[in-house]
């Protein structure tokens, strides 16, 4: 099993280079080329989830991403923010995404949580087995060559 | 890719236009840029994303954000999109049932621009 993992302090430039970093990991482990603009989406919400907790909470721990191919292609996402915070991740009902009275921020996690929902059929969240913090866990298939 | 952004003038709508990623750490330029141009007197404006090549959650909030100013400020806004990977997008976040998206620039700018934002 081949693992990759890349930790980056809690900075939104380097959300970016997660996202390819885990696009190239996951070409490489042979997901398929049409779930790769998925894959990179995904990742890219699971980091930008991470980085604004992060900083929500004034933490300037670094925020984990591991990629594995084994039978699979796993991403998991790992921060170090209160579990309470995880309550942030409710997805909005249509009718309330232009709300007048939802503030940006709030906005942007339901949406983000709903794109993640949407483009991940394997995904899970958790908290982490030891300390404090969140993982956000996505599989996908790979077709092997 | 880094975010482009560049504004013009279309049969009396403010078209900007965005190009390459939009996510956690360029939103924030596009949010400044469509607040200026708000500041500035635009009330038709019209975001042509045909050159975007990312756009994450953090790039609709500032969608949706300049949405709500301008209904404030009794203007219109509407989206440029034909990407099947970023109507996708709109869809699953029901994105759809909140922006106008038409599928150019000359569609955007013909319609009435005295209606409210919708």
């Amino acid at each position: 099993m081949a693992t990759v993992r890349l930790s980056f302090s809690p900075a939104p430039v380097h959300v970016r280079t997660a996202r390819l970093v885990g696009v190239a990991v996951a070409r490489r482990a042979g997901v398929a080329e049409e779930l790769l603009d998925e894959v990179r989406l995904a990742i890219g919400e699971a980091c930008t989830r991470a980085v604004t907790l992060h900083r929500q909470y004034g933490l300037t721990e670094l925020v984990t991403v591991e990629m594995s191919d084994s039978d699979s292609y796993t991403v998991r996402v790992i921060d170090h923010a209160p579990i309470e915070a995880s309550v942030g991740l409710t997805k909005l009902p249509p009718d309330e995404l232009a709300d007048e009275s939802l503030t940006d921020d709030a906005l942007t996690t339901g949406v983000g949580f709903a794109l993640l929902a949407g483009f991940v059929d394997d995904l899970q969240v958790r908290p982490v087995d030891d300390g404090t913090g969140t993982e956000v866990r996505m599989v996908w298939p790979v077709t092997r060559r | 890719m880094e975010l482009s952004l560049a504004d013009r003038t279309v049969a009396g709508h403010t078209v900007l236009e965005v190009g390459g990623e939009v996510d956690v750490y360029t939103a924030p330029r596009l949010r400044e840029r469509l607040i200026e141009l708000v500041d500035a007197g635009a009330r038709d404006v019209v975001v042509d994303l045909e050159r975007v090549e990312f756009l994450d959650s953090t790039g609709l909030g500032v969608l949706v954000g300049a949405l709500k100013r301008l209904r404030t400020a009794h203007g219109t806004f509407g989206l440029v999109c034909a990407k099947e990977p970023l109507l996708k997008i709109f869809r699953i976040t029901a994105l759809d049932q909140v922006f106008p998206i038409f599928p150019t620039v000359e569609a955007a700018t013909e319609r009435d621009g005295s209606g409210p934002a919708s």
